[in-house]
């Protein structure tokens, strides 16, 4: 599989910020992907809003209620229509984060074709697991759309099957639960991507809870990347409309922290 | 009483057709795949099954009669009706069998803490009352609507020592404390059993579900060949995520004979959109860890559902009823918050029972196709629980005012 995710990652540590689309309407959503591109996204996570994101913690599923409060019958449609528009301004890689409802109402086939069309080149399915993947994953390679596989520090020796399947890169879960802005991380991430590591060479990403330059620039540190939820989310809900600006403010802060570029090192 | 054969149509898959599966987030796969493997130990280990025989017959008060329904039969003028009699179980539900079967396993497995999910309250009492039976650790998760409608459940989890946490996410029903509930077993897998509450979720829960659940109908079984040498033409249970009907289908499966037919809740209708009649209104979908049928929009969001009965309004139904659907082996048929109400007031009256709101939907559905059928034939109608928990809702619902 050629992988349009993987070479990110190439020289680099990968700085991966998350909306909700539809948080809090259309054409925010598009102005947001292109600030946080413009902020220097290495790739740009959407978030599908579904109804009930067992997965996300409290910001997140208020993120959802917000994207389909006046909207409920959000068609998937509507959610590339915003990558239709924000593509006319950035080519920054999309990947999507969505419960797998989603992709199984609008068609396995159709919906990674769609993906493809508009240069999505990841889906991040939290409910869909290494045993049910086979379902989606063989389509989704015939797209060059990579199935992004999560693992977790319960994966125990779960990981060297799903890190021996993995393509794109790896979001590495950094603490137990669901999403949501953290001060402690599993303590022994490093020895979780360390065995990541002895199976694969697929790059892994860090994300659940971080939300500080100095937590991001830790986990680069550790791994390939960082990937950054509920504070991006925090800024969407504080500034809505107004927030564009500020995410992409925030992202040149972080992608500087991964780079290991921080103007401000801890004082 | 004879020992529950949970090794009926064995399945270690977690898939009824293409129905099933473990859609679930990957900090739980683990855990699962160990209860997946703990149960498969445990339902052949001779220590377990005796002592899960004695709890369903010492504490729980099993076999549950078999009861014919002598005025219900004369007055409908149809079939002969029997009545699985689960709501005379301690804590007044099929829950209990469950509950019994899963904390047992949780006990086996070392874990300390019990979580679930309820609607009505009935499974959250039944946790809760297992949970003191084993001195274990207890938190019940119900929508705030619930714990409104069901104040008395409420204080009767927290009498038995559990504590209560109103969900207040989503459309705070039985849904979202679903969610809840999940959400807090991935941040505590350790010394916490998520003790599911009907035949649904990712597997084994379906399975297990199913297995504990299938006393009903191991037992209706053997009690009708006792008190009339036939086998029932057809057998009725009301259907919410669907262990009481699995458990009073499951020992009929393999007999072609026996019309197999879940009632569920049509709320205001099941062409309204105040439903919850998940087979006839809803299509496949994955959602709650397993591939079935939904209650959703056309981009996969889930509805709000509606129905008078907290125990029914689920917009799921567990994979082996889909499976059974959509293989035609059980009809599914809707029944109206209006009908529920009327088979509520009817049973109470005809035989003396207060049945569940629940039950009185599969109730309906016999008050509706007996008089269809022979004096020669036979129905078993699963009465879930009991009413007690209903009155004070029925008579608002029928504008009574009561002075609590
Ligand atoms: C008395 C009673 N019957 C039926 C149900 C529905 O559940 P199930 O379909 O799993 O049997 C409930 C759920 O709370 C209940 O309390």
């Amino acid at each position: 599989m050629n992988s349009q995710l993987k070479p990110v990652f190439t020289n680099q540590k990968a700085f991966i910020p998350f909306v909700t689309a539809n948080d809090p309407n259309f054409d925010t959503t598009v102005q947001n992907i292109v600030a946080l591109a413009e902020g220097g996204a290495d790739i740009v996570e959407l978030g599908v809003p579904f109804s009930d994101p067992v997965a996300d913690g409290p910001v997140i599923q208020a993120a959802d209620l917000r994207a389909l409060k006046d909207d409920p019958d959000l068609p998937m449609d509507r959610v590339f229509d915003m990558v239709v528009e924000a593509r006319k301004q950035t080519a920054v890689p999309i990947a999507f984060l969505t419960y797998v409802n989603i992709v199984f109402q609008y068609g396995y086939d159709a919906f990674c074709q769609r993906c493809a069309e508009l240069d999505i080149r990841g889906l991040v399915i939290p409910d869909l697991p290494f045993e049910e993947r086979d379902e989606l994953a063989p389509i989704a390679e015939r797209y060059n759309v990579d199935i992004i596989p999560l693992i977790t520090p319960t994966s125990g020796d779960r990981i060297a099957k799903i890190a021996g399947a993995a393509t794109g890169f790896i979001y590495v879960v950094s603490s137990l639960g669901v999403t949501g802005e953290r001060s402690q991380f599993n303590n022994d991430l490093t020895g979780l991507i360390a065995q990541i590591r002895a199976v694969t060479d697929v790059p892994a990403a860090i994300g659940f809870g971080i939300h500080t330059p100095e937590q991001a620039a830790e986990m680069a540190n550790i791994a390939d990347g960082a990937i950054v939820g509920s504070a991006c989310v925090n800024i969407v809900a504080e500034y809505g409309t107004q927030a564009p600006a500020k995410l992409r403010d925030y992202t040149r802060q972080m992608k500087a922290a991964v780079s290991g570029v921080a103007k401000n090192p801890a004082v | 009483m004879t020992e529950l054969n949970l090794a009926l149509n064995p399945n270690t898959t977690g898939r009824y057709g293409e129905y099933g599966g473990q859609y679930i987030p990957e900090t739980l796969m683990n855990e699962l795949d160990n209860m997946a493997k703990a149960y498969e130990h445990f339902k052949n280990d001779p220590t377990f099954k005796t002592e899960l025989h004695d709890l369903l017959v010492d504490y729980a008060n099993r076999p549950s009669l078999l009861y014919y329904a002598k005025r219900m039969t004369e007055d409908l003028g149809g079939a002969q009706i029997y009545l699985k009699r689960e709501d005379l179980n301690h804590t007044g539900a099929h829950k209990i069998n469950n509950v019994i079967g899963q904390a047992l396993l949780a006990k086996h497995m070392g874990k300390t803490r019990l979580i679930a999910e309820t609607g009505a309250g009935q499974h959250g009492v039944a946790t809760a009352t297992i949970a003191a039976y084993f001195g274990m650790e207890c938190e019940v998760f119900m929508g705030k609507e619930d714990t409104d409608r069901q104040k008395l459940n409420v204080y009767r989890m927290e009498l038995l020592g559990a504590k209560v946490h109103p969900v207040t996410s989503g459309s705070m029903v039985l849904k979202d404390a679903i969610n809840a509930a999940l959400q807090d077993w991935t941040t505590r897998v350790d010394d916490t059993f998520y003790l599911m509450g009907s035949a649904t979720g990712p597997h084994p829960y379906p399975l297990m579900v199913r297995d504990f659940q299938s006393i009903i109908s191991q037992e209706s079984k053997a009690q009708l060949q006792d008190q009339t040498g036939q086998l029932p033409d057809m057998v009725v249970a009301c259907v919410g995520g669907g262990s009481n009907a699995i458990g009073s289908f499951a020992n009929y499966i393999d007999d072609p004979s026996v019309q197999l037919v879940g009632a569920e809740a049509a709320g205001k209708g099941v062409d309204t959109n105040l439903t919850a009649a998940t087979v006839e209104r809803g299509s496949d979908g994955i959602f709650h860890g397993m591939k079935s049928m939904f209650l959703q929009n056309e981009t996969g969001q889930i509805n709000p559902v509606y129905s008078i009965s907290a125990g029914l309004d689920y917009p799921g139904v567990g994979p082996e009823h889909a499976h059974l659907a959509a293989t035609g082996r059980a009809q599914y048929v809707g029944v109206t918050d209006d009908e529920a109400v009327a088979a509520f007031e009817y049973i109470a009256k005809t035989e003396g029972i207060v049945a569940a709101i629940e039950s009185c939907h599969a109730v309906a559905y016999v008050q509706k196709i007996a008089p269809t059928m022979r004096k020669d034939q036979i129905i078993v109608c699963t009465l879930s629980g009991r009413g007690d928990k209903d009155v004070a809702s029925i008579a608002k619902y029928k504008g009574v005012a009561i002075d609590e």
